[in-house]
């Protein structure tokens, strides 16, 4: 069977080819361009982060080493021979693991409680004035901007070392981010609903409690649940300020080059947020089958 | 006008017992959920220490520590501030950008149509969660004992633990992305390598260009932080300041970070529009 694809005559084809050419070529101009933008950007900040190779090829090994010796117990065997020994301290660690999630729990639930109070006010929908708006979107996007853990410094000198500066940091953080997103949540909401409600005449707030509430909470509670995720590894590090949990015993384990007491600490923390991951997926899929995990 | 019948209740609830009657389990179920809530809550007040005395007494320190916020004034240090956020800026560049590279050709082994063998795919997914279970700040404390004090332990650790996030998403996107142009790669002959290069690299190219940019707005963020426990810039330059109480100072760097965390996400959102257009990203 014969078939023929039938080729443009060369002078035509010259002619496209010349303009195809020179678009590419216009394409990989512009992207040449900001390779070189993007490496002198990079150049400029490594000299300003003080890179320094050499540095790094002396001090690699060390890094690997590092793992090797976490890995070793004071006897010089390998940790997983010996359980009792390496989880030597495991009673304390449960302990301060049990301390951490709790942070993370209080201060979640705090930080939704100020949201839930909050986001009504900062969704467009639903604001009762554009001052009001304003000025809750600003506090609420402070809340979130300013690092959990610089809210945990400070509050460390005003209430004194503890547990207590970590739960009121990560709420104060949990409070920022949740409040954005509670506010998106009610920003999709059908309005139809409140429409109803307030033409039989009832108040802003009875318009909240029974049009835009039924309507949202499952997605705030879905929300919720995964802001408890995260703050369950925000938490796992609080205690290097002196805020609390287990972050405080890892701190103490670097610095002292408690070697095997590192990466112990370091197992059950993976382990547990492992653990409080799959859970909470679990519990939303439960809760909110639909939805799918992030 | 006239007055709706009034509705007899009784027939309403023979005739919709679902609504009217739900079973003991399902009214129950929504209380005893927040009762927990709250129980675990108390729980925790007790165990955590607080009290409305500590909670007043820190709430009234508080407040002068605000007083003393105020106006925010740099003293003569504004330019070793300036140069201490160039150092965060620069650390959240060039680590983002390192873990890009390195996590690129780890996040192919790890998508499910580029390795179909459970064998290879596993263990590398596993591997990648391992390394996102552990917070930049633990990285950070793990880099200064091995190269030091300063911003260089600070790229390293936010290269390691953005290498674990971009594995993850980059595989995701990569696994997102059509059969349609591998296929006719290898209709034309193409090999493995040709496959990736030209089937899968221009579709999630873009993605993961969004991606990265994403971090970098993120990662400014971390970078502020990790100077907290001696890894370079601002956050260090704030750590100390906090603790010799210098308040004024304080609010200066708080406004500074929050300045530029708003210009860096400024950038990026019009930068990765640029590339993207207008899908969204993350």
């Amino acid at each position: 069977m014969a078939t023929a694809v039938s080729i443009l005559p060369a002078q035509q084809l010259a002619t496209l080819e010349d303009a195809y050419r020179r678009s590419v070529a216009r394409k990989r101009l512009k992207a040449a361009l900001a390779t070189a933008i993007f490496c002198a950007a990079l150049l400029i900040a490594a000299f300003g982060a003080e890179v320094n190779l050499r540095t790094l090829f002396t001090y690699f090994g060390n890094f690997v080493s590092y793992f090797d010796r976490i890995l070793t117990l004071e006897s010089g065997a390998r940790v997983w021979t010996d359980f009792p020994e390496w989880f030597w301290g495991w009673q304390k660690w449960l302990k301060m693991l049990g301390e951490t999630i709790l942070i993370s729990y209080v201060g979640t639930l705090t930080g939704a409680v100020f949201a839930f109070a909050l986001n009504f006010f900062a969704a467009q929908n639903t604001s009762p004035g554009p001052w009001v708006r304003f000025v809750i979107r600003r506090l609420l996007e402070f809340a979130r901007t300013v690092p959990g853990i610089v809210f945990a410094l400070i509050f460390v000198i005003a209430f004194g070392l503890g547990p207590m500066a970590g739960v009121l940091a990560i709420a104060i953080h949990t409070t920022g981010a949740l409040g954005k997103l509670f506010a998106e949540i009610v920003e999709n909401a059908d309005m139809k609903p409140v429409e109803g409600i307030r033409s039989t005449g009832a108040s802003w707030l009875s318009c909240m409690r029974f049009a835009v509430l039924p309507q949202v909470s499952a997605g705030y509670a879905s929300y919720a649940l995964l802001r408890f995720e995260i703050n369950v590894r925000e938490a796992s590090v609080m205690g290097f300020v002196g805020a609390g949990g287990i972050g405080q015993e890892l701190v103490v384990a670097i610095r002292k080059f408690y070697y095997s007491d590192v990466s112990a600490i370091l197992v059950t923390i993976i382990v547990t947020v492992f653990i409080i991951d799959i859970s909470t997926g679990w519990l939303r899929g439960r809760l909110f089958g639909k939805e799918t995990r992030r | 006008m006239s007055q709706l019948p009034k509705p007899d209740t009784a027939e309403l609830r023979a005739k919709y017992p679902g609504v009217f009657e739900r079973p003991a389990s399902a009214r129950l179920a929504l209380p005893a959920m927040i009762a927990a809530a709250v129980g675990i809550f108390v729980y925790g007040l007790v165990d955590l220490d607080f009290s409305p005395t500590k909670l007043i007494t820190g709430m009234s320190q508080l407040g002068w520590i605000t007083m003393m916020m105020i106006p925010p004034n740099p003293g003569a240090s504004f330019p070793l501030y300036m140069q201490a956020l160039g150092e965060t800026l620069s650390i959240a560049l060039l680590g983002t950008t390192l873990a890009a590279l390195f996590a690129l050709p780890v996040s192919l082994l790890a998508a499910r149509n580029v390795i179909p063998s459970n064998l290879i795919r596993f263990p590398v997914r596993r591997f990648l969660d391992s390394i996102r279970g552990v917070d930049t700040l633990i990285w950070a404390l793990v880099w200064i004992n091995v190269v030091g004090l300063g911003p260089f332990a600070g790229v390293l650790a936010i290269m390691v633990s953005d290498f674990g996030a971009f594995g993850k998403l980059f595989s995701e996107a990569i696994e997102a992305a059509d059969r349609k142009q591998v296929e006719g790669i290898r209709a034309s002959g193409g090999n493995a390598l040709h496959e990736i290069r030209f089937g899968l690299l221009p579709q999630v190219l873009p993605v993961i260009a969004g991606q990265v940019l994403y971090f970098i707005e993120s990662n400014t963020r971390s970078a502020t932080i990790i100077g907290i426990v001696g890894a370079g810039g601002i956050g260090l330059q704030l750590a100390e300041q906090i603790r010799v109480l210098e308040w004024q100072k304080v609010s200066f760097l708080i406004l500074m970070i929050l300045i530029a965390v708003a210009a860096i996400d400024f950038i990026s959102s019009k930068l990765r529009f640029a590339i993207i257009g207008q899908r969204a990203v993350v």
